[in-house]
């Protein structure tokens, strides 16, 4: 499965100059380009303050820009997004099944009408067992897991990350890259991922959105050109290295303009 | 020690440890009883000492045995208490959700209106007693007003905080998804404030019947009454002091029953997924 040329998938959204000040003078976001293709997996890599979470609340709808336009291919529409976040933000008084239903749920679909739709979903991050599990019975994992099953289960245009794995430990966290790739193989779903870890942001984007702080603001753009499906073995790859190498360089440059 | 035989991989901080939940599990109930039934036996052999007239303190024997003679008339009394405080615990339950769920809804209608439940909680309700029942015709519209006006802050007061404490990113999320209010409510909210709810019902059943009590004994110095303080002032004029001592053993004995009932309540509704109510195995 290898990716088609850029220019022949689609467009889902584009950020033109896109500025977001706070009270006026402090800036969190200043003049970010971005387009997104379907099927693109985005990281934005960078320090604490560069804007990255910024960049996500404004595309989420979360916060208003101060300057420049997000524009949805098409228009929006009902089933444009799909979050993750730090947390794994369960309900903890409903079920897995239950917090998986909740997107659908909000538009008024009933769960016996979308059942199929969260099995799959939850078969495909690997907890179609725990279907009546409550979330405190599982462990950081598997909530998070549960976590990209709702985001996933409408199949929205577009997946926002934020930090996502942050909070788990390694070995879970190579773990969780791993399916999230092989999820992004099978649902080809386009996401949108912040990160401050340069080799998970190398392992999983075929774009890296390396940004700056104080003003937050995009400094380079690292493409990763290696194909999908990609597994351990591009982890422990020459390429692999080369790339950790270039954005590594990319992200001290960001840091050192700021130190 | 058996343990020791039955599960020999135990060491000997583990024994402990066992022996410790044993001494937990057994003192929890056994030492309370302990105590009460000295505390009894003390009272019984003050009164025998020092040869204390039975209407000044009467002895223990006594007083149950007044509670098992007058228990038709002391029965009837506690049913129509328990019926002016489950009443007031309903109508604070279904006012104090309703208007957190207001005050939730509407920054307006908090800040107009909260400052007046904070005064309505700390003034007492002794002194509002007596004009409420000037102004209120019906007995038993009074006794409920005095029940309902100290039950319902708690509930008030910790919907609020339960309501106004569902997890941002969540709320975040209800946004992105473009909940309606009432989804957001209803799927978030509610059941996000439903331990805090919980908690001051737990406090509120206790209040309540402490205002149907305190009302009674207003009410009852007016001429009304038949509830238990009622009772308890009538045998206080007729120096009755074991009938007094057995209403307020029925009043006390009910107040705990209604904590625990809501604290079973409370764990059946929890039980499954709030960290109060779960039990840990280790």
């Amino acid at each position: 499965m290898t990716p088609a040329p850029m220019g022949q998938r689609p467009r889902v959204l584009d950020m033109n100059r896109v500025t977001k000040t706070f009270n006026g003078d402090v800036v969190a976001l200043r003049d970010m380009d971005l387009s997104v293709n379907s099927g693109d997996f985005i990281s934005l890599l960078g320090p604490s303050g560069c804007g990255k979470s910024t960049a996500l609340r404004l595309i989420a709808g979360l916060s208003t820009t101060s300057g420049g336009r997000i524009t949805w291919a098409g228009g929006q529409s009902e089933n444009d997004l799909g979050v993750v976040f730090q947390e794994p933000t369960l309900m903890p008084w409903a079920t897995v099944a239950q917090n998986v239903w909740l997107p659908f749920r909000l538009k008024g679909k009933s769960y016996a009408s979308v059942k199929d739709e969260i099995l799959e979903a939850l078969r495909l991050v690997g907890l179609e067992k725990f279907l009546d599990a409550y979330p405190r019975e599982l462990s950081g994992g598997m909530k998070m897991r549960v976590s990209i099953a709702r985001a996933m289960v409408t199949k929205p245009r577009l997946i926002l990350m934020d930090e996502p794995f942050a909070a788990l430990d390694e070995i879970t966290r190579f773990r969780l890259n791993n399916d999230l790739l092989t999820l992004k193989a099978r649902i080809g779903c386009t996401v949108i991922f912040v990160t401050h870890s340069v080799f998970e942001s190398v392992f999983l984007s075929d774009r890296i959105v390396v940004m700056a702080a104080r003003p937050g603001r995009v400094i380079r753009e690292v493409r990763v050109d290696a194909p999908y499906p990609r597994s351990e073995e591009f982890r422990t790859s020459a390429d692999y290295a080369a790339l950790c190498r270039d954005a590594s360089d990319a992200l001290r440059e960001a840091m050192g303009e700021t130190a | 020690m058996s343990i020791a035989e039955n599960q020999p991989l135990y060491d000997a901080d583990d024994l402990k440890r066992l022996r410790a939940a044993r001494f937990e599990r057994f003192g929890r109930w056994l030492l309370p009883v302990v105590v009460l039934i000295a505390a009894i036996w003390l009272w019984d052999r003050v009164v025998v000492w020092n040869e204390i007239p039975h209407f000044i303190l009467p002895r223990p024997g006594l007083v149950l045995q007044t509670l098992i003679s007058d228990w038709p008339m002391l029965f009837s009394a506690l049913m129509i208490t328990l019926q002016i405080t489950m009443m007031a615990l309903a109508v604070a339950v279904i006012g104090g959700v309703g208007l957190a769920v207001l005050f939730t809804q509407s920054r307006l209608v908090e800040m107009s209106f909260y400052p007046y439940a904070v005064i309505m909680q700390v003034t007492p309700v002794v002194a509002i007693a007596p004009l409420i029942f000037i102004y209120v015709d019906s007995r038993t519209a009074g006794l409920l007003l005095c029940a309902w006006l100290v039950a319902f802050f708690p509930v008030l007061a910790n919907t609020t905080l339960g309501l106004n404490s569902a997890d941002h990113n969540l709320r975040d999320l209800f946004r992105i998804y473009g909940a309606s209010r009432w989804q957001t409510l209803r799927y978030l909210r509610l059941p996000s404030a439903l331990p805090y709810f919980l908690g001051g019902l737990r406090i509120a059943g206790g209040l309540a019947l402490i205002g149907a009590v305190v009302a009674e004994y207003v009410a009852g110095t007016g001429g009304h009454g038949s509830g238990l303080a009622f009772r308890i002032l009538e045998a206080g004029y007729r120096l009755n002091i074991p009938r007094m001592f057995a209403a307020l053993i029925l009043i006390a004995l009910t107040g705990v029953i209604i904590f625990a009932g809501l604290s079973f309540l409370s764990h059946m509704l929890l039980r499954k997924w709030h960290e109060s109510a779960v039990k840990r195995e280790t």
